[in-house]
């Protein structure tokens, strides 16, 4: 199954650079909110759990935008026949398309959380850092996992724009939880306060328990 | 006519009374027939007659709603994974991503069906691609495009091919290239949509006549004569 993912994954990224059509759109759809929030909120900064809140919301949004559009090419260009019928195991396209849209939201991340710190944030994370990455890494890898099943399950639709973000909102409600929880203290005030693991715990948890439950219904999904 | 063509060993495809609806409309209805491995079956009927449901369901990318189905000794759709890797589709779309070039496409269905890059390769030569392989495929041509699907359809040397109008758009230099590999000489058994009744009943062995999604005709090509097939039309 590996080359199977690997080709998929080429293929995808190849497209990405080709087209340029996810990662810029995600991007510049994060950084207009920031900017909307700096003017909006009308305060010289944020902090601590609104700050954290606004940042997983934006991101959160964002990523609707890339699984949107994660199955178009497939759907649209043949891919998906093309796939349903080459002897290779189908649950190779969710991993495939789950690390892509993880890529993908790692990539609109570099730059829009550094925005995001410039534009609303203060203090700076700083000393944080390595633990924000954690909350990043475990919320993305909760995204992807979702928003693939979702983006898989909402392109077979008409009212693909509509559908992806009315089912995959919800199911994504505790992530930003979790990832607003654990963020919050990192962005305080007065400088980051104690960690709470906990809040990880339940992203890992999350993560598994959705990536399995995604493992087992992807090729169902993909049935006509 | 009842469906009589039998095989010595498993047919490549094996229809009985197989029908497929969308909602409330029937696309297509209690179709049955035996086509013998190597053999060609061409398929004649009006738009909307149901032959491209037919092609979709023989590719296993449809369910059939009636009937049995089999192709290539696998029962669809409960079997449908035995099928896969075996069966080449040349559709009305060519499966191609457009902002990726012919190579990049061709070695991208290669890996999936575990088929060496050098095949790829050596498809783009024959079928007078070579030029054009590293070009984008939305800025190829239709019939330079129809080249790559057809290279496409035969990378991984399907045992049972699945044309809809193969030649649509190709001159008759790309026709002849790509003759070898999609004509009678190619060796797997072939089912052929055409609308051109003279080259089709030429190129088949059988002739499947669909008619508002019934079957209307199965016969052996060489009974037949070029008006049955034009009645399918009228």
């Amino acid at each position: 199954m590996t080359g199977t993912v690997a080709a998929l994954i080429r293929k995808d990224l190849q497209l990405e650079r080709r087209a340029f059509e996810s990662v810029p759109a995600m991007l510049m759809f994060s950084i207009s909110i920031f900017v909307l929030f700096h003017f909006g909120l009308d305060r010289g900064a944020l902090a601590g759990d609104l700050a954290a809140g606004v940042l997983w919301v934006t991101l959160l949004l964002a990523a609707v935008l890339g699984m949107n559009r994660l199955f178009v090419a497939e759907r649209d260009q043949g891919g998906f026949d093309g796939f349903l019928m080459a002897p290779v195991d189908r649950t190779a396209l969710f991993v495939a398309k789950a690390i892509v849209l993880f890529s993908f939201l790692v990539a609109v991340e570099l730059v829009a959380v550094p925005a995001f710190v410039v534009l609303l944030l203060d203090p700076s994370p700083g000393q944080a850092m390595p633990e924000l990455l954690a909350v990043l890494v475990l919320a993305d890898a909760g995204i992807a996992v979702v928003g693939t099943l979702i983006g898989a399950l909402g392109v077979q639709t008409r009212a693909r724009d509509l559908i992806i973000p009315l089912i995959a909102l919800p199911l994504l409600v505790p992530v930003v939880i979790a990832a607003a929880e654990a963020t919050a203290p990192l962005l305080a005030a007065q400088g980051a306060e104690p960690f709470p693991a906990r809040w990880l715990a339940v992203l890992a948890l999350y993560d598994a328990v959705f990536g399995l439950l995604a493992y087992a219904v992807f090729d169902f999904l993909l049935e006509e | 006519m009842a469906a009589t063509a039998t095989a010595a060993s498993v047919p490549a495809v094996a229809l009985e009374g197989v029908g497929r609806a969308y909602g409330e409309r029937v696309a297509l209805r209690d179709v049955s027939f035996t086509l013998p491995p190597g053999a060609t079956v061409a398929v004649f009927g009006a738009n909307g007659a149901g032959k491209t449901t037919l092609l979709r369901i023989l590719a296993g990318l449809l369910r059939p709603h009636a009937g049995r189905a089999s192709v290539l000794g696998a029962e669809l759709p409960r079997e449908a994974w035995r099928a896969r890797g075996r069966i080449g589709l040349l559709g009305h779309e060519p499966m191609l991503y457009r902002d990726l070039t012919v190579r990049e496409n061709l070695r991208f269905h290669a890996r999936l069906h575990g088929v060496p890059a050098a095949r790829a390769e050596a498809l783009t030569e024959q079928v007078g691609l070579a030029a054009r392989a590293d070009d984008p495929v939305r800025t190829l041509s239709r019939g330079m495009t129809q080249r790559a699907a057809i290279c496409r359809a035969v990378l991984h040397s399907p045992e049972l091919l699945l044309l809809d109008e193969p030649l649509a758009n190709l001159d008759p230099g790309g026709a002849l290239a790509v003759a070898p590999l999609i004509g009678r000489a190619a060796g797997p058994a072939r089912v052929l949509i055409s609308h051109a009744a003279e080259a089709g009943l030429a190129e088949a062995d059988w002739v499947l006549g669909l008619r508002g999604g019934r079957q209307a005709i199965w016969a052996p090509a060489a009974q037949l004569r070029l008006a049955d097939v034009r009645g399918l039309y009228a």
